[in-house]
């Protein structure tokens, strides 16, 4: 066999080009990834200490302090968000694949979620500092829950209907021939044949949401006390990072950076339990 | 022993059945008779509506919008194209068996028991008795009788198209509707699941689709051959494969065509 050289030649320095191109973008996203790792672990790790968990948000002025009711009232923020949003997200994109399809109304949720996918987090928080702070005259915990919800929703719904529309039509078929009505297909079938895809969506929601604060800062404001009351202003995270990091108090400054920490590693652990998932599904 | 010959009862009759994809017509006016307890296969080249035409006995076309049969299919004398006919009720009695094997992504037990949960209320004993007797008539329990609870996603093809007879089988259909139960899997398992057929035309009505001739011929009793949408000649198989009325039907089967 006779090989053209020239060709050849030209074909490694293509190949070689492409290779350290590629690397070099790698290099640099991984490289940006792990300075912020670095920096949040570096400021983060010497606020972490046991009364983080235990004392609440410190007064101006006062040494300590904690970050107790901000963690609490996240959790129980993002909880709420998750509680509502799941059902009506995978309702709803159920509805887009196995009975809306390509009619009118599912073509237009579908327009109208993709412009909530990418509308302005602080948009939202305006809107429902609008409709449920305005009109109520108090700031509240679920007026957070609501604006965040309106988050989750659409990325649920879309990723859910991504992975219905995965599964193939021969398994809804072979369901139907056996004399299975549609809803028993979509619920018993279809869902539960994507349904790690599904969780995979779930997880990456939460993800999103917690650590928004925009949508936080009109609706559940913040409170320096410990509370657990959703009908109040309520202390979460995200704000708390958003007013301590700018104060001129050292002790504030490094609460922000442990409670930016905090949110980074729950996403960090959020992200790898949905790939762990997802895994699963491409396996099985 | 004298043997009374008598002409077996129709299961279904299929009465100038045409059929369309939108604007493409599919089938052109079939009339056809699928005896009971016999084994009916349909051939023809790739397009040529056999699949169509096994897909509107039990409507399944009905999930899209933009198909529609036109005539009459009757079912045991009830005319199945009839707007108003329920067709998760026909679905019951008119199962099918598709192409590839599409188990339930849930264990092999309730992959059987998924379809006997939908119109019958057995207690776990009667449950268990169920699963058994279908797995057992598609010659599957023994294979499968201690790992009932694996998924039947963990089977091999073979075992998989079996599982998937066993589901239909198992929530007693008078018809079963074979779409190319075969195409995708090895030789022994496509042996096995001839002579599946072959036991299950005792108590049931079979109708099947296949691209392989020597199949149609093993274990059918009557044989329609298509071809663009029309059944071009339809009988008792002996008579199409050793003596077929058109030159056409020759051609296909001894393969100077298709």
């Amino acid at each position: 066999m006779e090989m053209n050289n020239q060709l050849y030649t030209k074909r490694r320095v293509t190949s070689m080009l492409g290779l350290v191109f590629s690397m070099s973008a790698m290099a640099v996203g991984l490289a940006v990834l792990l300075w912020i790792l670095y920096v949040l672990f570096a400021n983060g790790l010497s606020a972490l200490d046991s009364n983080l968990l235990t004392s609440d948000t410190p007064a101006p002025g006062t040494e300590g302090g904690g970050l107790r009711n901000a963690i609490v009232g996240s959790l129980m923020i993002v909880g709420l968000t998750v509680l509502v949003s799941t059902p009506v997200g995978i309702l709803a994109g159920i509805y887009l694949t196995e009975y809306g399809d390509e009619s009118k109304t599912a073509e237009l949720t579908r327009f109208v979620t993709d412009i909530m996918l990418s509308a302005p987090s602080i948009v939202l928080g305006l809107f429902v500092y609008a409709i449920a702070v305005a009109t109520v005259g108090n700031f509240s915990g679920y007026a957070g829950s609501l604006a965040l919800s309106l988050i989750a929703v659409p990325v649920i719904m879309r990723t859910t209907e991504n992975m219905l529309r995965l599964v193939p039509g021969s398994l809804r078929e072979a369901a139907f021939a056996l004399g299975a009505p549609r809803w028993k297909v979509s619920t018993f079938i279809t869902l539960r044949a994507a349904r790690s895809g599904v969780m995979t969506g779930l997880l990456l929601a939460v993800a999103r949401i917690s650590g928004e604060t925009a949508p936080l800062l009109f609706t559940a404001l913040n409170n320096q006390f410990f509370s657990t009351n959703m009908g109040a202003p309520m202390a979460n995270l995200p704000v708390v990072i958003f007013q301590f990091a700018m104060s001129p108090y050292d002790n504030w400054v490094r609460l922000a950076w442990a409670g930016a920490l905090l949110i980074t590693l729950t996403v960090l652990v959020l992200n790898i339990l949905a790939r762990v998932f997802f895994r699963d599904k491409v396996s099985a | 022993m004298s043997e009374i010959k008598t002409a077996p009862k129709n299961a279904i009759e299929v009465r100038d059945l045409n059929f369309f994809y939108g604007k493409f017509q599919g089938l052109r006016n079939v009339t056809m008779d699928i005896a009971e307890r016999k084994v009916t296969a349909f051939i023809g080249p790739s397009g040529c509506g056999k699949s169509t035409l096994l897909r509107t006995l039990n409507r399944m076309y009905s999930l899209y919008p933009g198909q529609r049969a036109e005539g009459e299919i009757n079912f045991y004398g009830q005319n199945i194209l009839d707007p108003k006919q329920d067709l998760n009720l026909l679905r019951a009695r008119i199962g099918m068996v598709f192409q590839k094997p599409t188990p339930f992504p849930m264990t092999i037990y309730d992959n059987i028991a998924f379809g006997v949960r939908l119109y019958e209320n057995l207690s776990k004993t009667e449950m268990d008795e169920r699963v058994e007797w279908a797995l057992t008539k598609a010659a599957l329990w023994t294979e499968v009788k201690d790992k009932l609870g694996q998924n039947g996603l963990s089977l091999s093809g073979g075992q998989q198209q079996r599982l998937c007879i066993a589901r239909s089988v198992a929530v007693k259909p008078s018809v079963l509707l074979l779409d190319e139960p075969t195409s995708a899997l090895d030789p022994i398992s496509t042996g096995k699941v001839e002579e599946l057929v072959h036991e299950l035309k005792a108590d049931y009505t079979i109708a099947i689709v296949t691209h392989n001739m020597q199949q149609a011929a093993r274990c059918s009793d009557y044989t329609a051959y298509m071809y663009l949408g029309e059944l071009v000649e339809f009988g008792e198989t002996e008579q199409i494969f050793f003596k077929p009325n058109k030159t056409a039907t020759e051609d296909y089967i001894t393969g100077r065509f298709g």
